[in-house]
Formats: C-alpha cells, structure tokens, sequence
C-alpha cells in the first residue's frame, strides 16, 4: 500500500520537476515547482515525519513559490525565449552539471544508508517533539548560525528598501 | 429515549464489523473507512455552507434593519439552493486569454483547502478525522495553499483588477498570518501539545473556567482580528473592495466557478470559527460531556456557531479599512504586540508558579499589555491627528 502511494506521489513529483525545467512560461514553472514541492510533503507524511511534511508546505509553497511567483508577475509572464550562445553548449552543460549532482546525492545516500538498512519511519522520529530536541540540543549552533543568515537577509532587505531621502527634508521646502 | 445509548463510536463498530464480515484485507478496510470519513466531513461541509450563507444574510438583514431572504421556503431557508441552481444554470465564462490550467484550477483549491483543514477539527473527544501531533501547524500550511489559490486565480485571469486582488490576497494573508500564528502559539505553550483535540482536552477544568480565553483573553482577541483578515471579511475584505478593484481575484469566473470560490469564502470563515472555538473556547468541552460524548458535538457546533454570529456581525455594522490603514494596523500594532505577549507568557510559564496563581498571573500579564497597547495606539493616533496634513507630499524639482 505505502509502496503504491509512494510510486504514484514520486510520478506527482517527477512531473513537477520536469514542469519546472520544460515549461516556456515562468509562471507554468513556478506551478509545477509548487506541485513538486506538495507532494514531496505527503511522501514525508508516509515517512511519518508530519512535522517536516507541514513545514515543507508552509515553507516552500506558502512562502518561497509565492515569492517566485510574486517576482515573475510583477516582472511580467510573458518574457519570451531567449537564448544566448550556442544551444548545444548550453545543453551539455546543463546535463553534465545534472549528472554530477545526481551522482553526488546518490553517492552521499549510500554512503549514510547501507542498502540493508530498515527504512526511516520509526513512529516519532518526525514529531515536533523530537525534532525541537534535535534543534536544541544537537544541532544548536547551526540553527543559531542559520537565523543569523536570516537576520542579515533582512537587514539587507531594509537596508536595499530605504528611503534615502529623509521626509523631514521634504517638509521644510 | 435513553440519550446515553447515542454512542457515535457504535456506528463505526457497526461499519467496520461490516467490513470485516465482507472479508477483506485490513488495508483494504483501513483506506475504505478513512475515504468514508473523508466523504462525510466533504458532505458536512458542503451542505454546512448552504446553511451559513442564509444565515449570515439574514443576520445582516436583520442588524440592518431589513428583512433578508425571505422568499423561497420558510424564512427564506432554501434561497441559497435556488442561488446555487441559478449559479449552475449560468454560461460558464472563460476569457480569451486566460492561463487555462491555473484558471480552471483555482477554484478547486480555493476549495481544497477549506475541506483540508476540517480533517484535524476535533468536533467532539471522539469525532475528528485525524488527531495528527502537528495540528495547528497543519493548518497553517493548508492555510497557505488557500492564498496559492487566490493568486492563481488573479494571475490566469488575465485581468488587471483581478491581478491586483491577487497581490492583496497574498499580502494581506501573509502579513495577518504571523500575528494568527502567534496568537495561536500561546495557547499551545500553555498546554504542551500541537493536537487540536490536545488542546481541546486541556481546557477541560472545572465548569469552563479552563477555557484559554479567560486566562489568555489578549491572544483570543489577536486571533480574532487576525481571523477576520485571513478569512478575507469585512472590515478587511480589502480583496473584493467594490469601489477599487470591482470584485477582486474572482471578477472572470462565473457561474459554478465563482460559486466555488463563495462556498469556500463562507467555508472558511467557519472553519476559523471552529479554530478558535478549539484553540480558547474548550472545543468540545462542556457539561457533562463525559457521560454523554455525543453532546460534545453539540457543544461545539453551538459555539463554533457563536463566534460564526460575532464575525457576521462585526462583517455587517463595520467600514472597510482602506489598504495602507490595514497593513500598518498588522505591522504596527498586532504583530509587537502578539511578540510581546509571546514573551510575557513564555516567562510566565517559565516560572513554574502553582496552577490558580499561573493562570492569575496570565489574566494579568494579558490585561496589562492589552491596556499599554491600546494606550499607545491612541497616543499616536492623536499626536497623528493634529499633525499638519497634506494630500500628497509635492516634490519641487531643484534648480
């Protein structure tokens, strides 16, 4: 059963990942982005890691595609194809590039999973309890490091959106 | 009729007896009973909304001072089955150049994700279609695929009016969900647990004196405003604002679209009202739930129901905030004080006080911030009304 829903959601999100990369339109791509993304959420649901699962929706298609997609509209859809340089280069880049992160993931999932090994799913490993305890105890300096980076981004936000020219300037004139 | 032999637990044993006697695997039988429930909360909630649409008209007929539908069936009762055959009748209106698949899409989503988050309200310690140890945050996250729909909506439309009620969709869901996020958080740090029946069953001291809403009375209220605004109703139904953007991100769709898009509006509000009903009003609690666990639905329904009447009322005596008015009012005034509150309760809890001068010291915490917010509030608002106004700020080139 749990091998028959993960086949049929892994094809959900095989073909959300080849929208993303074949769709003409950005927004099209955004689109499959967020279907990719949704039902990677419910594979992590089958794993019984519901915590992640619902931080994977909230995170990735409540923030980051509407971010995208917010973007690519305010920019506009329609940008049209354009291409620079040879095609054919491009492409075996591309596809090089691809091969080599695919082997990169492969080679890292092996190496921390022997084959044999029972698959992830033990009944609590997911929940928010023992993932706050991971955060907090284990992994506390790269969770603090990464709000740092968050903060900064948001500095850097304020800074890029401030006015410049003070109002008070404006009234004396 | 001896009320205690309503057990709603006795008709699942019934079914699934059945099930089982039909020989099947017991896989087979798990996803059969779990599409079953899924039917029943679709049906609830779709012929709920039937039902809520008449009331809130009535309601705001009547706080109006008119009479509201009263043309077909008693009392009017059936004007929304009459509206909805007239919606189904309707020429289905695609335009010209609408981004098809979005477009056709949205509706369902907007939809989808109303009757998502029915799935983990507890309508009684029994009835709840699953009790998953992330509730509140589950919610959130099927919340946020209701903006994905609204932004769909606008962008395929292909339509200005209905992109710019997109954008206000979007920034006006986002920005109101982090002080209902944080509202909603406080509660759960008092009781421990993300499940909604947890926090349901947290709540269940002593004649309803344990109900989140009198030791936490300043979160009910942020949640409460910031519900009003993620339901998209009056006074921030800033998406449909008639006078500005005609109708917002559903002015293309018509007929059986756009009703889909006005069930989900009334179906959401309700699921909000059930929320909150859950998260500070002691969902199913109530007196003598424990003999009877069937009066726990009843309960729930009339208060979920309560805090429905309260969101039509504000929806039909208050004006709708302008747009600047609306964010300001999240990003200055709720979203601080929901994070000072979020401290002060975290502190409180920290303390490890015993439980009647915890909860005393809650109420007190709640109040005292309540009460320097809303003084600063009107401090500035003062000091911004005797400000020297100009319509617009001219910008004098210099020479």
């Amino acid at each position: 059963m749990t091998l028959i829903l993960f086949a049929f959601l892994a094809l959900i999100a095989l073909a959300g990942g080849l929208g993303v990369v074949l769709s003409r339109n950005p927004v099209h791509s955004a689109l499959s982005l967020l279907l990719n993304f949704a039902s990677i959420a419910v594979i992590y649901f089958l794993l019984h890691a519901q915590f992640l699962g619902v931080v994977q929706v909230i995170v990735y298609a409540g923030a980051i595609v509407v971010l995208f997609l917010f973007v690519v509209m305010l920019i506009g859809g329609n940008i049209g194809p354009y291409r620079h340089g040879s095609r054919t280069v491009t492409s075996v880049i591309a596809v090089g590039l691809a091969a080599a992160f695919l082997a990169l993931v492969v080679w890292s999932v092996v190496q921390v999973l022997p084959m044999s090994a029972t698959p992830v799913g033990a009944p609590d490993a997911g929940s928010v309890q023992a993932v706050g305890m991971a955060l907090y105890t284990d992994y506390l300096v790269p969770f603090e490091l990464a709000s740092l980076l968050l903060l900064v981004g948001m500095l850097g936000g304020v800074v890029l959106a401030r006015r410049y020219q003070p109002f008070a300037e404006d009234e004396t004139q | 009729m001896d009320l205690s032999s309503i057990d709603l637990r006795a008709i699942g044993a019934w079914f699934h007896g059945l099930l089982i006697s039909s020989g099947m695997s017991q896989t087979g039988i798990h996803v059969i009973e779990a599409l079953v429930g899924a039917l029943l909360l679709l049906i609830f909630g779709l012929t709920l909304v039937i039902f809520l649409i008449w009331l809130e008209r009535k309601l705001a007929g009547r706080i109006q001072d008119r009479l509201g539908p009263n043309r077909v069936g008693p009392y009017g009762l059936l004007q929304t089955v009459a509206d909805a055959l007239k919606l189904l009748t309707k020429e289905d209106v695609t335009p010209l150049d609408a981004d098809r698949v979005p477009y056709n899409l949205a509706p369902g989503l907007a939809v989808f994700h109303v009757i998502m988050a029915l799935a983990v309200i507890p309508f009684s310690n029994r009835v709840i279609g699953a009790d998953i140890n992330v509730g509140v945050l589950y919610l959130m996250a099927v919340g946020a695929i209701g903006s994905m729909a609204a932004l769909m909506a606008g962008w395929a439309s292909n339509n200005k009016y209905a992109l710019i009620g997109g954008f206000r969709v979007v920034a006006q869901l986002l920005s109101y969900e982090i002080p209902l996020v944080l509202a909603m958080i406080i509660p759960v740090m008092v009781s421990g647990t993300m499940r909604m029946n947890g926090l349901a069953v947290a709540q269940g001291s002593i004649f309803g004196f344990g109900w989140f809403v009198w030791t936490l009375p300043l979160a009910f209220l942020i949640f409460f405003v910031a519900s009003l605004a993620e339901g998209e109703r009056a006074p921030f139904d800033l998406l449909e604002a008639e006078s500005e953007i005609v109708a917002g991100y559903n002015i293309e769709y018509s007929g059986m679209k756009f009703a889909w898009f006005f069930l989900a509006f009334f179906m959401n509000s309700w699921v909000l009202a059930a929320i909150g009903t859950t998260i500070f009003f002691g969902g199913w609690q109530g007196p003598f739930v424990d003999q009877l666990p069937a009066l726990g639905v009843i309960y729930f329904l009339g208060k979920t129901m309560i805090l429905f009447f309260v969101q039509a009322w504000v929806r039909a005596t208050f004006p709708r905030l302008r747009i600047d008015q609306m964010m300001s009012f999240c990003w200055k005034f709720l979203v601080p004080m929901a994070l000072v509150l979020f401290a002060a309760v975290a502190i409180i809890l920290k303390l490890n006080l015993p439980q009647p001068l915890e909860a005393i010291t809650l109420l007190v915490a709640n109040v005292a911030i309540l009460l320097t917010g809303v003084t600063l509030l009107g401090r500035t608002q003062r000091k911004a009304l005797y400000a020297p106004k100009r319509a617009f700020t001219p910008t004098i080139p210099r020479l």
